[in-house]
């Protein structure tokens, strides 16, 4: 099962390494992975998207919170929240009518075109990982897609739950 | 405030923290802090011949204290050939500290002259590391690695020195922290009251108790109070290896090592129990045997200081994290006045099943008139020791054997690599131990195999006068291996041989030591009687034991807990 894993953490060199060591070292997946300071800049958020059944998801926050680094761990997954993901995608418009097409699939999906070549568009694009993989299977049979970057999963705990210090 | 240079900081930090021996190898990115070691007499330091020595060591002095070891090498090969000494510390659960040179801070990264991305390199085998990139933050990082290391679960932290801020050139203000904390580190000691109290029911409760005990139980001091209750509440104990000694293994209640190479009593015991108490171990795979058959009938309570630990392999059914000690102490304000006529009319008919176990004798053995059975060998330096002496040991048959026939009755006797299997672990440790102990008897049972992994340690122990018993079971095998290959593999002994060996007396006669061949067994007793009468002196024992001795019982793969071989045509 998909599950989405917010971590606050020492903003250190090596916090980071560790993290994703001991993923690896432990045999877990990280499907994505997203991390930047917050507003304290001692301090960074980072969110991964796993897959795992309720013992591994146990053992992963288990251990993760084991490292000196961390100082919070939360699974989202397990209450209601807001998950977001942002995609820059370069598409080839070489006609008017993939033009027309691609501009009416990015006003449908409530995103907006950034860039704009002779040759391409470059889009961008927020929303449920579900939502820019929809994007992504749409777009395909218009236009060639010419490359994308997806952040990975960010997200938080909706209503009064917090993760801080 | 005071000023010095890094390297001097270094050293005095070590003092600040209370460290007495530093068993390390110097080198070119160490060679400062070397000198700052020259000119003071408050920190000994201890030269080993390989670096891998010098973390058993310091894994040896820190099992037989419970204080932190600390191991100090160079860049590149030497914090490298520590390796293996920090992932046996790690599996084991013990303190250490490990400060490691490092090219000077400009060159990290450009493949310079020994250098070895030691901080990521160890990673995945430390509770925490640091790279010191300031003179200025050397105290602060020393005072953080030695308060991680030994708190909560201990473990071995790494501090990375770069060449450059050591450099005894420069001066900078040292300022060691009155207290150490840290907002992400807060282990937890004390156990949830309410978890306590549903552990302590079921415990009582229960008609077919047992008390499993770990190493964690020894790493906080709580040997004593696990004893007072075993004994208040008539309670059946199992050691698991690295929990040998926390209940004496000498006592009435002690039903001996329990797993893969545990007694009858101890798994018959653990798989009919009703209910487990879990103090400080870990379930882990040498213990359980097939986790899906594990226990079956078992109300399974947990205590560890480790979260992580807790829920790995077998689900608990009550846990409690937090220390052993803690967790015992908030038992014991729980409970109310036991009586004992009472509770031993509870546990009687659950007594006299295990009476019955008992009576296979399942570490009974074969004697022979012409070949020394290892078993003997251990069962000799029982008694030639008084049960009481500092034991270690290296990872084969040996260590079984000696996990088995030396009942020890005290916790930090048994010094041994339980979760990694080092060989080359025995010798390095009891010379830490030794250091930290120096008028106690400390022997090595060791076996052909593994004492070759760190002889040349033996010119160590002539630097330093360290009168260690070296017992060694040669059995011209790879002892372990062999008996698999045995049961396994139809004998097929692929290089488990031994060809080639040394003559291991003259050996320890020329790095200066004393040697005794045996070879029979009626010339045994007498020299185990010679050996433990040069006090002062190193003497490597060599006896010849059995080589198609086999350690039993041994727990049959894929099985439950007691499905087990007793000898080679006995099974459970």
């Amino acid at each position: 099962m998909r599950r989405i894993i917010s971590v606050l953490m020492e903003n250190e060199p090596g916090a980071l390494s560790r993290i994703i060591g001991l993923f690896s070292q432990r045999g877990y997946n990280v499907d994505s992975l997203c991390v930047a300071p917050i507003e304290d800049s001692s301090l960074s958020r980072l969110t991964i998207t796993t897959a795992g059944d309720d013992k591994v998801i146990e053992q992963i926050t288990k251990q993760v919170n084991k490292l000196i680094d961390v100082l919070k761990i939360s699974d989202l997954t397990d209450g209601s929240h807001v998950e977001r993901e942002l995609m820059l995608i370069k598409v080839a418009t070489r006609s008017d009518a993939v033009r027309d097409e691609v501009k009416r699939t990015v006003d449908i999906f409530r995103g907006q075109v950034v860039d704009i070549t002779p040759r391409n568009y470059t889009i961008e694009i927020t929303g449920t990982s579900d939502k820019l993989d929809a994007f992504i299977q749409t777009m395909s049979q218009t236009a060639e897609i010419v490359e994308l970057s997806r952040t990975g999963v960010c997200g938080l705990a909706r209503g009064e739950k917090a993760m801080r210090q | 405030m005071e000023m010095m240079s890094g390297a001097a900081m270094v050293v005095r930090a070590l003092k600040d923290v209370g460290v007495k021996h530093v068993f390390g190898y110097p080198g070119g990115a160490v060679l400062d802090i070397y000198d700052a070691l020259y000119a003071q007499e408050d920190v000994q330091h201890v030269l080993v011949r390989h670096e891998q020595a010098a973390a058993h060591m310091a894994d040896g002095y820190a099992r037989a204290t419970g204080q932190t070891g600390t191991v100090l090498v160079t860049s590149g090969p030497g914090a490298t050939n520590t390796l293996t000494g920090i992932a046996t510390a790690y599996m084991d659960s013990i303190p250490m500290v490990i400060l490691s040179g490092q090219v000077p801070s400009v060159h990290i990264g450009e493949d310079a002259f020994q250098e070895t991305d030691m901080v990521g390199c160890s990673r995945p085998i430390v509770k925490h590391s640091f790279l010191v990139k300031r003179a200025i933050d050397i105290p602060d990082a020393i005072a953080k690695a030695y308060y991680i290391a030994n708190t909560g679960r201990p473990g071995p932290v790494v501090v990375d020195l770069p060449k450059d801020i050591v450099n005894i050139q420069e001066s900078h203000p040292y300022q060691f922290p009155d207290k150490v904390q840290m907002r992400s580190y807060n282990p937890t000691i004390k156990g949830h009251m309410g978890q306590i109290k549903k552990a302590l029911k079921a415990l009582l409760d229960a008609k077919r108790p047992v008390l499993y005990v770990g190493g964690g139980a020894i790493a906080c001091d709580a040997s004593s109070l696990v004893t007072e209750l075993a004994e208040k509440l008539h309670l059946p104990v199992t050691n698991t290896l690295m929990g040998l000694g926390a209940f004496p293994g000498d006592h009435q209640q002690c039903i001996g090592m329990l797993g893969m190479h545990g007694t009858l009593e101890a798994n018959k015991t653990m798989h009919n129990a009703d209910c487990i108490l879990a103090l400080g171990a870990r379930f882990d795979d040498r213990v359980t045997n097939n986790v899906d058959k594990f226990c079956p009938h078992a109300t399974i309570i947990h205590v560890d200081i480790d979260p992580a630990s807790i829920s790995k392999t077998v689900n608990a059914h009550i846990p409690v994290v937090g220390s052993v000690k803690s967790v015992l102490t908030q038992f014991f304000e729980q409970m109310h006045e036991i009586n004992d006529t009472e509770r031993k009319e509870q546990l009687a008919d659950w007594w006299e099943q295990i009476a019955s176990w008992r009576t296979r004798k399942c570490l009974n053995y074969a004697s022979s008139n012409e070949l020394i059975k290892p078993q003997q060998v251990i069962e000799s330096l029982y008694r030639h020791t008084q049960g009481d002496a500092y034991v270690s040991s290296d990872v084969g048959q040996h260590q079984m054997f000696a996990a088995l026939y030396y009942p020890f009755a005290k916790p930090r006797r048994w010094i041994n690599s339980g979760g990694l299997g080092t060989m080359g672990f025995g010798l390095p440790a009891a010379m830490g131990v030794q250091f930290a102990h120096p008028d106690a008897v400390v022997c090595c049972v060791t076996g052909d195999g593994s004492i070759q992994m760190n002889i040349q340690e033996l010119s160590t122990c002539m630097q330093y006068g360290l009168p260690v018993k070296i017992i060694s079971l040669n059995n011209r095998a790879l002892g372990m291996v062999r008996q698999w290959q045995d049961m396994i593999y139809k004998g097929r002994h692929s290089h488990s041989y031994m060809d080639s060996l040394p003559d291991f007396v003259k050996l320890a006669e020329a790095y200066g030591h004393v040697g005794i061949k045996v070879d029979k067994p009626e010339e045994l007793e007498d020299a185990m009687a010679r050996c433990f009468a040069l006090k002062d002196k190193l003497v490597f024992m060599d006896i010849a034991v059995d080589q198609n001795e086999h350690v039993y019982p041994m727990q049959i793969k894929y099985g439950a807990m007691d499905d087990m071989r007793l000898s080679k045509t006995e099974r459970t």
